[in-house]
């Protein structure tokens, strides 16, 4: 009998785990899907505030070492100010008129205020984090879109008409935008029911196209700076510049490996094509200068890193790194005939070359994620039988370019149509521009009643 | 009395001074000035768009010496500012009528 009773212990413990079985496969579930999210739920966190710091203080430094110094703080706040503005307008309407499912070109209110916008996933956008976290990563694209556009229009408009201007382009151009390529239902997005299936990963129609095309318009609306090009209005510091600019390089880690909206394999891939993307721009734009004017810029060498950054943004999910070292080293030649060379016979005055750079490398980037894009990178898309779609020409899907053509044509006519429009209402209402004194003696001291540099104080 | 002003490249500022130091030579005024002669300047491009830049730093030393001593002063500071190439600078000479020290009414090569 002794010797039995181990064995009944036995017997008994096997009973008690057969009837928990569920109970426990349920818990041991719950701590995997718990660890994921924790998992992806840190990532995304992180990414979140790396796309702000691109902004602020990135973007800040690299367009307000460009200026003169009597406009360094003026160009550095209006790049702040987006941290701030976008942040009320995404939080009251325009997460939810982006992120909200809608029609093709708009969401809905169901979000407006954050609405339901909780711990909760929500499963159509990503599945294994809190709304929450998805809501304010997308918000810091909403801001760093608009703060691009300052460039364009940098040392010569009003900063009242600056904020209106902002805040109706969130509302008609940005955050519709935003929702017909990654918006649930919307016109553009290829993974979740758009009738003309575009990818574009991290941006490169929703921000980059938006943004650098309506750059274009303000510098035509607007003017050139008095003065220009006769006057010199040489970049005053560019040491301000080149750490804003390597700031926007690691942040844009955040950009595009966070689109991943996990941290998986497929964030690994986006962060391993902008690297290369960068890199490859950086030596494209040098090489072009040193051969063109004899000389390799550290202007040139930030620039081109930014083309190419900006070039990879659509393709970073979709693309292999050598096929990102190609997009690279196109944005960075590309990129530096339009700036060095188209700009200067076509005489408009995109000040810090909004357009040039984000404008044209969007749009190129845009195009050749069409060419590059393979489901061995991003399985996102599969048919009914659960097979991988082929993605762009690589995969042997041809017709993928003429659906980024399509998704960069109307990307480039919303840009223009409501860009143009929004500046004129801007104009009627309180003018676009500052007085002729005022342009003379600089935005900082005549909008902020401030200098950037006291050294004698 | 003459006065010296001497307008040299920013980098010989050290080297003159010491030069003038060495020959019993005790006070001297200091500029950052820009301008140019006959070097006009260099070419800066940004972004593809060219600049001539002919105003360039440079630092103009002024002194006032006993006219005896004039052209032992400009040899000396010559010599140190040159470095036998274009933008080296120039030195022009005034006379000086007089001089006074402010703290005593010193007048005349007494005040220098």
């Amino acid at each position: 009998m002794n010797k039995l009773l181990p064995l009944l212990a036995v017997f008994a413990s096997l009973g008690q785990a057969q009837a928990a079985a569920p109970d426990r496969i349920a818990s041991l579930e719950a701590a995997v899907r718990s660890a994921q999210s924790a998992g992806d739920n840190a990532w995304m966190l992180t990414s979140a505030a790396l796309v702000l710091m691109m902004t602020g203080p990135g973007l800040a430094l690299f367009y307000g070492g460009l200026v003169r110094k009597k406009n360094v703080l003026g160009t550095m706040m209006q790049s702040f100010i987006m941290m701030a503005l976008m942040t009320v307008l995404w939080a009251f309407v325009g997460y939810s008129l982006a992120f909200g499912e809608g029609g093709s070109f708009f969401g809905d209110f169901r979000y407006a205020f954050l609405h339901n916008v909780g711990a909760d996933p929500n499963a159509d956008y990503a599945s294994t984090i809190p709304q929450l976290t998805f809501m304010v990563y997308q918000l810091m694209f909403a801001i760093i879109t608009p703060a691009l556009i300052t460039g364009a229009f940098a040392e010569r408009m009003k900063f009242s008409a600056m904020l209106l201007f902002m805040t109706l382009w969130g509302l008609g151009v940005y955050f519709p935008m935003a929702h017909m390529v990654w918006g649930k239902g919307g016109l553009l997005n290829a993974f979740l029911g758009g009738k003309i299936p575009c990818l574009d990963f991290a941006g490169g129609t929703v921000v980059h196209i938006t943004s650098g095309v309506s750059a274009l318009m303000c510098a035509l609306y607007m003017g050139k700076r008095r003065g220009y090009p006769a006057e010199p209005m040489k970049p005053h510091n560019l040491a301000l510049s080149f750490i804003g600019a390597c700031l926007l390089w690691v942040g844009w880690f955040g950009f595009n490996a966070g689109s991943a909206l996990s941290s998986g394999a497929l964030a690994s891939s986006a962060f391993v094509a902008t690297q290369f993307g960068a890199a490859a721009a950086a030596i494209g734009w040098l090489v072009a200068e040193w051969i063109h004017n004899g000389k390799p810029s550290v202007l040139g060498g930030i620039s081109g890193c930014v083309a190419g950054l900006v070039a990879i943004t659509p393709a970073s999910g979709f693309v292999k790194p050598m096929p990102a070292l190609v997009i690279g080293l196109a944005a960075g030649l590309v990129c530096y005939a339009m700036v060095a060379v188209i700009k200067g016979k076509m005489g408009y005055d995109d000040s810090l070359d909004a357009f040039g750079i984000h404008g044209i490398g969007g749009t190129l980037g845009a195009v050749l994620t069409g060419v590059f894009a393979t489901n061995q990178v991003n399985s996102g898309l599969k048919d009914s039988g659960g097979r991988l779609l082929p993605l762009g020409l690589v995969d042997g899907h041809a017709g993928q370019i003429v659906n980024q053509v399509i998704g960069c044509a109307i990307s480039w006519i919303l840009a223009i149509v409501l860009t143009l429009i929004i500046l004129k209402i801007c104009d009627m209402i309180l003018g676009v521009r500052v007085e002729h004194d005022e342009e003379v003696q600089g935005l900082d001291l005549t909008m902020h009643g401030e200098e950037a540099y006291n050294l004698e104080a | 009395m003459k006065k010296l002003e001497a307008i040299i490249q920013p980098f010989k500022l050290e080297e003159v001074k010491e030069a003038l130091k060495a020959l019993g030579v005790d006070g001297m005024t200091i500029t950052e000035v820009r301008g140019h002669g006959r070097q006009k300047g260099h070419k800066e491009v940004y972004r593809g768009k060219e600049y001539t830049v002919d105003l360039l730093p440079k630092v103009k030393v002024e002194l006032v010496v006993a006219s005896a001593r004039a052209d032992e002063v400009i040899k000396t500071l010559a010599d140190a500012a040159r470095t036998g190439r274009i933008g080296d600078g120039k030195i022009f000479v005034y006379d000086i009528a007089e001089a006074i020290r402010i703290r005593n009414d010193d007048r005349g090569e007494a005040a220098l």
